[in-house]
Order: structure tokens, then sequence, then C-alpha cells
């Protein structure tokens, strides 16, 4: 066990994993750096820098850096992993998924169920996601709900350094494509990581604390916001629970059900857009499953509907943050205290 | 070719514009005061510049992250410009867009694109639009040697040829696409055959002379609009600065830029070509760089000061019609 960074976790589970495994296979651009060029090879490791050293480590046999062709080299990850390999792809930013999204979503997605269970597709789409680094519009947003509807692909939302890590060894050994999501707000949090590779199954929930009063789930970076805000409301003496789903598709819905049973409020935080998004789908599972143990309204704490701005006033105002949950969690036990 | 002296001068003071809001970018951003990532098109400036002198006001062009250049050429305002670069309320683009979406419709000015190879399927429909309307205008595509690999800059190539398209394409190959060479991305390593094989003709020249691209984009601007539908142009020049402000550029081998800078920089040609010629004097350029400088200067101390935008307009402007 040692305090790594984010960054540091993914590498590590890369390093790992294609030790461990011939078959595991990198492509993307720039994740080594320096193709063609008469400088520097491995001279990026990737745009935040977390496929560093894996060139010298591998060679240009397993760390395929690619042109810009994200439909080619995403849909061929796609079709090596039909074919045996384990391809570990990389779309530079999520945002970028338009131009590639047929390979996704309607071949990578559906082999498997449109081949009658014939096929398997173990591969791995590693993609940053998020805002707060004034990247703008078409470089901030998180888009995992999107992926999350598609049936066929599984989801993977890491919280922390620790998750990072066993959550993509996971990802790298599983045998149906998954989507990882690596917030790049991230890249420099650090946390314990155990050194020995470990794989956390997906659809387990993690329970960040417990507190009887009010059930949190949150993903990503909220997590952490979460938590910040249920340590300010405990000394308040409003005592809260964190759930970390880690995945969205497989959705650990007993853990949060069963959580909300218990304390019978729901605050969900979601850092994708509004409409059609995670808080929204988890809201009204528990609308569904668990009506009768809600003693005050569901509350949803996301950026408002419109894209990711640019300029910093704009921003920060647009990534919910530690305020805004406090501020929801005491509208909903304020609510059933003046019931 | 008739490049009269106010042409000459009106090209230069533009190339020189762009260079210096671009070094001047780079010392705001590095000094902290710029937000986010920010792209610069110094070492690129005849492409934009002798591009956009061949256009009429009602032509549109779309761009890529690298869009400052572009934006100058197709006279966006540079205090509003550097203004949107800050975040700024009265900003180009109201601060929603910043570097990497700096735009101007109202001048043809589509749009700096955070997606490579967003551009090409807009000048097409830019085009098309020209098409629908006859109004004669055209469109240019700007884009880089990483985005000819894209597949929406291919399948423009293809739409474009189809429908006979008033669309110029100018491929701005500066060697590098991030880390990655240009003679190993663009594979066949032939850009001018490339778009020979979409049925386009084409022409490879030398993006450090002005002259040369200026006629090589005269040339395929009247024939496109005299009906031959799409055309293209291979640029080739140098990055003067990294991928984005902030990269150490070691996949170059050490000196690289400063050599090419020495002896590849457009703007010490379009001296040596005009004065030599005795078309320009010294004084008069002198005179111009001068002048941009404090232009640009200008618009640094006004974007400073200029206000953020109101935390109201964070929703605003995102749809026409509620
Ligand atoms: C679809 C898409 N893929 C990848 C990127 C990340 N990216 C931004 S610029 C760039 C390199 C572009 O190279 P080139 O087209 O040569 O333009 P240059 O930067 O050299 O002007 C890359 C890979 C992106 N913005 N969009
Ligand atoms: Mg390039």
């Amino acid at each position: 066990m040692s305090v790594k960074s984010f960054r540091q976790a993914i590498n590590e589970a890369l390093r790992d994993e294609m030790h461990r495994d011939p078959k595991v296979v990198l492509l993307g651009e720039d994740i080594a750096g320096g193709m063609g060029a008469r400088g520097a090879q491995d001279a990026w490791g990737g745009v935040l820098g977390a496929t560093k050293g894996l060139l010298n480590e591998f060679g240009r046999g397993r760390v395929f850096d690619t042109p810009i062709s994200e439909s080619a080299f995403i849909g061929a990850a796609g079709g090596a992993a039909v074919t045996g390999l384990r391809p570990v792809a990389q779309l530079m930013f999520v945002d970028f998924f338009g131009v590639c999204g047929d390979q996704i979503f309607n071949q990578i997605a559906k082999f498997r169920y449109m081949f009658g269970g014939t096929a398997k597709t173990p591969v791995v789409i590693r993609t940053l996601c998020g805002a707060g680094v004034r990247a703008a519009s078409q470089h901030s947003q998180m888009l995992y709900p999107v992926f999350t509807h598609f049936p066929g692909l599984k989801v993977a939302v890491p919280s922390s350094p620790y998750e990072a890590k066993g959550l993509l060894t996971q990802a790298i050994r599983d045998d149906d494509p998954v989507i990882f999501f690596e917030h790049k707000a991230m890249f420099d949090d650090t946390g314990e990581v155990p050194d020995k590779p470990y794989a956390i199954p997906f659809g387990e929930a993690r329970i960040v604390c417990e507190g009887g009063d009010v059930t949190l789930v949150a993903l990503g970076r909220m997590v952490g916001f979460a938590k910040t805000a249920a340590d300010r409301l405990a000394k308040d003496g409003i005592q809260c629970t964190v759930i970390d789903p880690r995945t969205t598709s497989p959705l650990d819905t007993g853990t949060i059900l069963a959580s909300v049973r218990s304390t019978g409020r729901l605050v969900v935080i979601d850092e994708a857009h509004p409409r059609c998004g995670m808080a929204a789908d988890i809201a009204s599972l528990v609308a569904e499953e668990a009506f009768n143990s809600l003693t005050a309204p569901i509350r949803k704490v996301t950026p408002p509907h419109c894209p990711v701005p640019f300029a910093p006033e704009l921003e920060d105002a647009y990534i919910p943050g530690p305020d805004d949950i406090e501020q929801a969690v005491r509208a909903i036990v304020k609510e059933r205290a003046d019931a | 070719m008739r490049l009269e002296r106010e042409d000459l001068l009106r090209a230069y003071r533009r190339m020189c514009t762009i260079r210096e809001f671009e070094e001047r970018v780079h010392r705001e951003f590095a000094s902290g005061g710029i937000p986010g990532f920010v792209h610069l098109y110094a070492g690129e400036e005849t492409a934009a510049v002798a591009v956009c002198e061949n256009l009429q006001p009602g032509d549109q062009i779309t761009s890529t992250h690298r869009g400052h250049g572009h934006s100058i050429a197709k006279d966006c305002d540079v205090t509003a410009m550097m203004k949107e670069i800050f975040g700024r309320a009265d900003g180009l683009c109201h601060g929603k867009g910043g570097s990497m979406h700096i735009a101007d419709i109202s001048k043809g000015m589509l749009g700096a694109n955070g997606i490579v190879g967003g551009g090409p399927p807009l000048a097409c429909g830019a085009a098309l639009s020209a098409r629908v309307l006859d109004n004669g205008g055209v469109a240019v595509a700007f884009f880089g040697d990483g985005a000819f690999n894209q597949g929406t800059t291919l399948e423009s190539l293809n739409f474009a040829r189809v429908y006979d398209l008033p669309v110029l394409f100018v491929l701005e190959d500066n060697g590098y696409a991030e880390s990655t060479s240009s003679d190993w991305s663009i594979g066949g390593n032939d850009p001018v055959r490339r778009a020979e094989g979409f049925g386009i003709k084409g022409e490879k020249v030398d993006g450090h002379d002005f002259f040369a691209v200026y006629r090589a984009a005269q040339e395929a601007l009247e024939a496109i609009r005299n009906g031959a539908g799409p055309r293209f142009i291979h640029i080739e020049f140098t990055r003067y600065y990294g991928h984005f402000e902030g990269d150490a550029m070691t996949y170059r081998p050490p000196g690289e830029v400063e050599e090419e800078r020495s002896f590849l920089d457009c703007l010490a040609f379009f001296r040596a070509r005009t004065t030599q010629g005795g078309q320009l004097d010294t004084a008069e350029l002198d005179a111009i760089d001068v002048e941009v400088r404090a232009l640009v200067e200008n618009a640094v101390a006004q974007a400073r000061a200029a206000p953020p935008p109101a935390p109201e307009t964070l929703t605003t402007h995102v749809y026409a019609a509620y």
C-alpha cells in the first residue's frame, strides 16, 4: 500500500494487466507520442500522462499510437476484441464520442446480443470526462448517462485512485465492453492504493460513510463533494450515508434501495446533464421501488440544463459543489421537521 | 495576380496582427491571465491571410482549435477576441466559448472548433447555403494534418465533389498533430493525391511564402466561383509553439523550432520580398509593427479590465426560443 495519484493508479492497472496478459494492447492518439517524429518517443504518454512509460516497457507492438481517426481505431479495438485481443482504447475526451458513435453504440455494444451470445467483446474504452478545467463546451462533458443508456455496455466511473486501479483492472479482465470514465480534474488526487493488482467487481457500490438521516448517492468527482457535505452536516447533527455506485451499468440497486429504506430520504448528485441523467435514473428507481419508505421528496443535485461554459465564473456556477449538496439535504430534512 | 501596394500593406498588417496577438497570448497565458487551453497559430499566418484576402465579406470559413489566426484574417474584432480568450462578458461569444470556440457568425467566421474534423462538414453546409440562396458565396474549410485523417473530413471531400459545392479545402500541415508527425499519420504521404482520389484538384504550396499561398488560393477560389466545384490546397509550414500552451515539445529535436524560425519565418520572408522588389519600404512596415503592437496591447489592457459574465447568463443562449 502506498499513496498514489489517480494518474499513477491508472498507469499501474494498465502495466499490471499488460504484464499479466499478452493479449492486452493499447490504442489511442498520442498514448505514447512522438510517432514518426524526430525527437523523443513516449513524448506524451497520453494527454494527461496516464500511459507514460508503457511504450518503453511493452514496445510499439503493444502500444499503438493512432491517427486522429476515432471511428477507425475505436472500431478496430472492437474488432480486435471479438477476435482474441483485449484492447484498451483511449477516446481522448468523451466529448469526441460523436465521431465514433456507431462503432460503440451499434457495433461493440450489440455484438453479443445480435449474434445470440456467440460473440465476446472484451474491449475497454478509457475516456476523459468532466468539467472544472476551463476546457469549455466540447471538452468538459460528463456523458456516462449516454453510454449507460445502451444495453451491452458496462460503465465505470471511478471516484478515487483506489477505485481507478481496481475498476480498470476489472474492466480489462471483463469479457464485456467497458467505458471507463476518468475525470480530468482528479488526475492529481492522491490516495492509498495497493501495490498488488486487485479487481473491484462491477455492480458493487461502496458505502463511503454511514448515517441514518439521509442517503446521498454520488458518482465520480461528486463523491468527494458529497463526503465533504456529509461531514459538515454531521456537525449539525444530520447524519448521511454516502453511496458511490462505482459503476452505472451494472448498477447496484440493492445497496441504494436498502439505504433509502432505512433513511427515508434521498439526494442524488450527478455532474452530468440533468435530463435523462443518472440522477433522474436513480430517483426513478427509488420512487418505484421504495416509495413507501420515503419521508421526504427526492432531491437531485445537478448542473443546469445547458452546455459547459468557458468563463471560470460561469463554469464554477455550473458545477455542483458541496454547498449545493448541503442545501439540498437541509431542505428535505427541514421538510420533514415542518410536516 | 496583382497585389497593389494597399493589398500588400493590408496583408502584412493582418499577418503581423496574428503574430503579435499570438505572442502576446503566449505571454499572458504564461503569467496566468488566460484560463483553459490555447493553441497558437504563430508560424502559420500565411494560410489564413492569403486565403482570406481572396474572400468577400459574405464568404464563410470554418476553423479549428487553432482558430485565432483565421478569426483575425476574417476580420474579427481583435479586442473582442482577446476579451473572449480572457472569458469576459463582452467577448465575441460572451465568455461562453473561449479560445477554442471563438466565432463571429456576422463576419462569416463559423467558429474555432474543439472537435478535430468538426469544420469540413460545416463548410460543405455553408457552401450548400450559398448554392441554394444563389448568393455567389464560397466556403473555406481550414483543417490540420491530423484532421486530414478524420472520417468527417474525408466524407466532406466526397460530399463536396458529388454536388460540386463551392468549397475550398485548406490543409494546414504544420508537421504535427499534437506529438504525432504528419509524415507518419497521413497514410500514402501525399495529400494532393489523396484529394485527387476524390476527384478534387489540389496543389501543394510552401507556407512560408505568402505569395505562393496567395496565388494558389486565388486560382482555386476563382475556379470555385466559376463553378468548378471543390478545390484543395496543401500548405506546409511549422508550428512555432507547442501543440497547446504548456506542451514541452520533447518530440521535436532540440533546436528544431529555433532553426526553422530562423529561415522559415513568413513575416521575414514577406518583408524581404516586398522591400527588395521596391514595392514597400522598411519604414512603412516598421510603422505597421508599431501600430499592431499598440492595437494588441490595448486589446490586452481592455480584456484584463473587462468584467466577467454575470452568473445569470449561465443558462442563456441554450435555445433561440424557450
Ligand atoms: C475528434 C477529436 N479527436 C481528438 C482531439 C484532440 N486533439 C485536439 S487537437 C489535436 C491535433 C490536431 O492536429 P492537426 O489537425 O494537425 O492540427 P494542429 O493542432 O496541428 O493545428 C488532437 C488530437 C479532438 N479535439 N477532437
Ligand atoms: Mg498539425
